[in-house]
């Protein structure tokens, strides 16, 4: 079978709507009803985060998200546990998001194995730079047709960036500005140099940008400049309340897409 | 050079730079030019001098007489606790000051436990004109207020961090959080031999100052350069990196490091992390690590807020499993009696950190001949709060 994101990719090449929510927030078991919910109001593709202690490149919001889930008991073996069904419901392409440790700790072959059982279609792990990547990790994501989602940044060089090209399956993920998640861009903020320079490379892989795409406006600008976009802690921000979690997404879906 | 790091940035299994990509630019600017800065005649004529002139090097080592009677054995002290600002964190905060401007930076973070490392890198930044911003967990900023005035009246802006148990650990997440948002003007100096390559290197040349001076200083009063044992105490590992540097290949010496057992390593309260821990993945190092078995961050406990880290230098985690270097490690109240005994038989008041290194000594075979260097990382002036809570004067 076709990799999902490629599958989506080839489908869709403008205003993809990705978004990211930390498994295990606000409740334990709120997993598979927010997987569920997020493709029922049209969203295109998921990060599904696994928590972790020390997120270094995340902001404010999904660390806090982030405790919260620990302490709530997620982990690795219970989050597989709630997605091995997830297929039978859901359509669209799965992404699994957070820092190496614990996907070494679990095992990375294991780890890998157990997203082909379930149907997960790649992963994005900030603190796997290229290099280590490439010498330890790629064969094993390819063996189990994984991509490995790569970040480039406004400070990534021309050669790197093609680097991270060659070197990249799926999509590549365009990091808005330099900082870390939930940093809460204006439009004005971002750098249309940078999302032009990269426009103008003509690189083989689609292109979604992150970081910062916290409303209509963001959205909308991102759009103009990529395949689509990333929407993460503002989403988190949007679960943090005592609303029934469906008319939350409903709610907050419908605010960011709305022309 | 068998214990040197490799081109890639490792220690035989452990270091390497597990960066996230928006810290790669800073990284690989400074992977490509440490070395031929840290090299450059400009470089380590200005470094050299403000050693000697500012920081008040060398520092003496002392022959520490009554502790030997003690003892029945020659103990010898690096008396680092005498550098300006009473600990060997200058060092290498003057290294790297000299470094930042180099690469043309203009503002400098840092993360701090105890706040030595800050105090150290708000003193560089007072003497350079440079703007300076110190992350401090929470928690430490209200356990070490006097440290956390020194930073203000240095100039220094002291950001508290209240994420996780807000303390060393979260300083240095916030820290990298900061460099990720200011990639351009901005260096951060870390404060051990710790995080991403080239960092455990840079500080560690920095630091081997300490061995430099000690293998002459030993040639003029014993007549032999080398020592039986090297004894320092462990967190990150930079006093210890600096003790053993230069015999790091001279296998006819032993390096004992000692970690802090904090209230036993058999309790959830410690913070030895080559007894208790497990390789993994922290502040962009492949390391030993204390986290459980998800692979989730543990959290250390030490009665010194110096040792009190989750992780430990690649360099040492490659030196225990070689076992080119012997760890220990020491609890809370065998620190407490060590420092009373350094106290009392010589008139010196360790900091809590190297009174760890002292403690070892009731731990190990010593012969007469032999000869022991103390590394004598810092000055107990931080901890005199400590000090007299618990002994009651």
């Amino acid at each position: 079978m076709k990799n999902r994101i490629n599958k989506l990719f080839e489908e869709k090449k403008h205003n993809i709507f990705s978004v990211y929510f930390t498994a295990g927030y606000p409740k334990l078991n709120d997993t598979v009803k927010i997987i569920q919910q997020l493709e029922k109001n049209g969203v295109d593709l998921i990060e599904i985060g696994m928590p972790f202690s020390d997120p270094t490149a995340d902001g404010p919001t999904i660390q806090k998200s982030s405790e919260i889930a620990l302490k709530n008991g997620m982990n690795l073996n219970l989050l597989f546990e709630q997605l091995k069904d997830i297929r039978k419901t859901v359509n669209i392409p799965l992404i699994l998001m957070g820092y190496l440790n614990p996907v070494y700790q679990y095992g990375v072959e294991k780890f890998c194995v157990k997203c082909a059982e379930i149907g997960i279609d790649g992963t994005i792990l900030p603190d796997l730079p290229l290099d280590e990547y490439e010498s330890e990790f790629k064969s094993v994501f390819e063996k189990y047709k994984l991509h490995n989602i790569l970040l480039i940044t406004p400070q990534t060089s021309v050669a790197r960036i093609k680097q991270i090209d060659k070197a990249s399956s799926g999509f590549i993920y365009m990091v808005s500005s330099a900082s870390t998640t939930g940093a809460g861009k204006k439009v004005e903020d971002f750098k249309k140099e940078y999302f032009e320079r990269v426009n103008e490379m003509n690189l083989n892989n689609p292109r979604l940008i992150g970081f910062g795409i916290s409303d209509n406006a963001t959205f909308k600008n991102a759009c103009k400049y990529a395949s689509g976009a990333i929407v993460g802690s503002a989403f988190v921000k949007a679960l943090n309340s005592e609303n029934n979690i469906a008319d939350s997404i409903q709610e907050f879906i419908k605010n960011l897409i709305s022309s | 050079m068998k214990y040197q790091v490799n081109e890639k940035g490792y220690y035989g299994e452990f270091g390497g730079a597990w960066i996230p990509e928006m810290m790669y630019t800073n990284i690989d600017e400074l992977k490509r030019r440490y070395l031929e800065i840290i090299e450059s005649e400009s470089f380590t004529q200005e470094f050299d001098q403000l050693l000697k002139n500012y920081v008040g090097r060398p520092s003496p080592l002392y022959h520490a007489n009554r502790l030997s009677e003690h003892y029945g054995t020659k103990i010898y002290l690096k008396r680092e606790d005498l550098n300006h600002t009473g600990s060997h964190k200058l060092n290498n905060t003057i290294g790297q000051i000299l470094l930042a401007q180099k690469l043309g930076k203009t503002r400098i973070i840092a993360e701090t436990g105890a706040g030595q490392h800050g105090v150290a890198t708000a003193t560089v930044c007072a003497l350079k004109g440079i703007k300076c911003v110190v992350y401090m967990g929470a928690l430490d900023v209200s356990r070490q207020a006097p440290n956390v005035k020194k930073m203000k009246m240095l100039g220094a802006e002291v950001i508290p961090v209240h994420s996780g148990n807000k303390t060393l650990k979260d300083a240095t997440n916030e820290a990298m959080r900061d460099w990720i948002n200011n990639p351009e003007d901005t260096h951060y100096i870390i404060g051990s031999v710790v995080g991403p390559h080239p960092y455990p290197d840079m500080v560690a040349r920095f630091q081997s100052v300490i061995s430099a001076e000690m293998k002459k200083q030993l040639k003029t009063q014993t007549g032999l350069e080398n020592p039986t044992r090297i004894i320092a105490c462990v967190g990150g590992g930079s006093n210890a990196a600096g003790a053993f540097y230069h015999y790091l290949d001279n296998e006819q010496v032993e390096l004992i490091g000692v970690e802090a057992a904090g209230k036993g390593i058999n309790t959830n309260e410690t913070a030895a992390t080559l007894t208790v821990g497990s390789p993994g993945v922290l502040h962009a190092s492949l390391t030993m690590l204390m986290q459980n078995k998800d692979g989730q961050i543990t959290e250390p406990y030490s009665i010194s807020a110096g040792l009190d880290y989750p992780g430990i230098g690649p360099l040492h985690a490659h030196l225990y499993k070689t076992g080119r270097a012997k760890f220990l490690a020491a609890t809370d109240e065998e620190v407490l009696q060590a420092v009373l005994l350094l106290t009392q038989k010589e008139g010196i008041i360790p900091a809590l950190e190297s009174a760890h290194a002292l403690a070892a000594l009731d731990k190990i075979e010593m012969n007469p001949e032999d000869i022991t260097v103390i590394n004598l990382s810092g000055s107990g002036n931080k901890d005199m709060e400590t000090y007299l809570n618990y002994f009651g004067y």
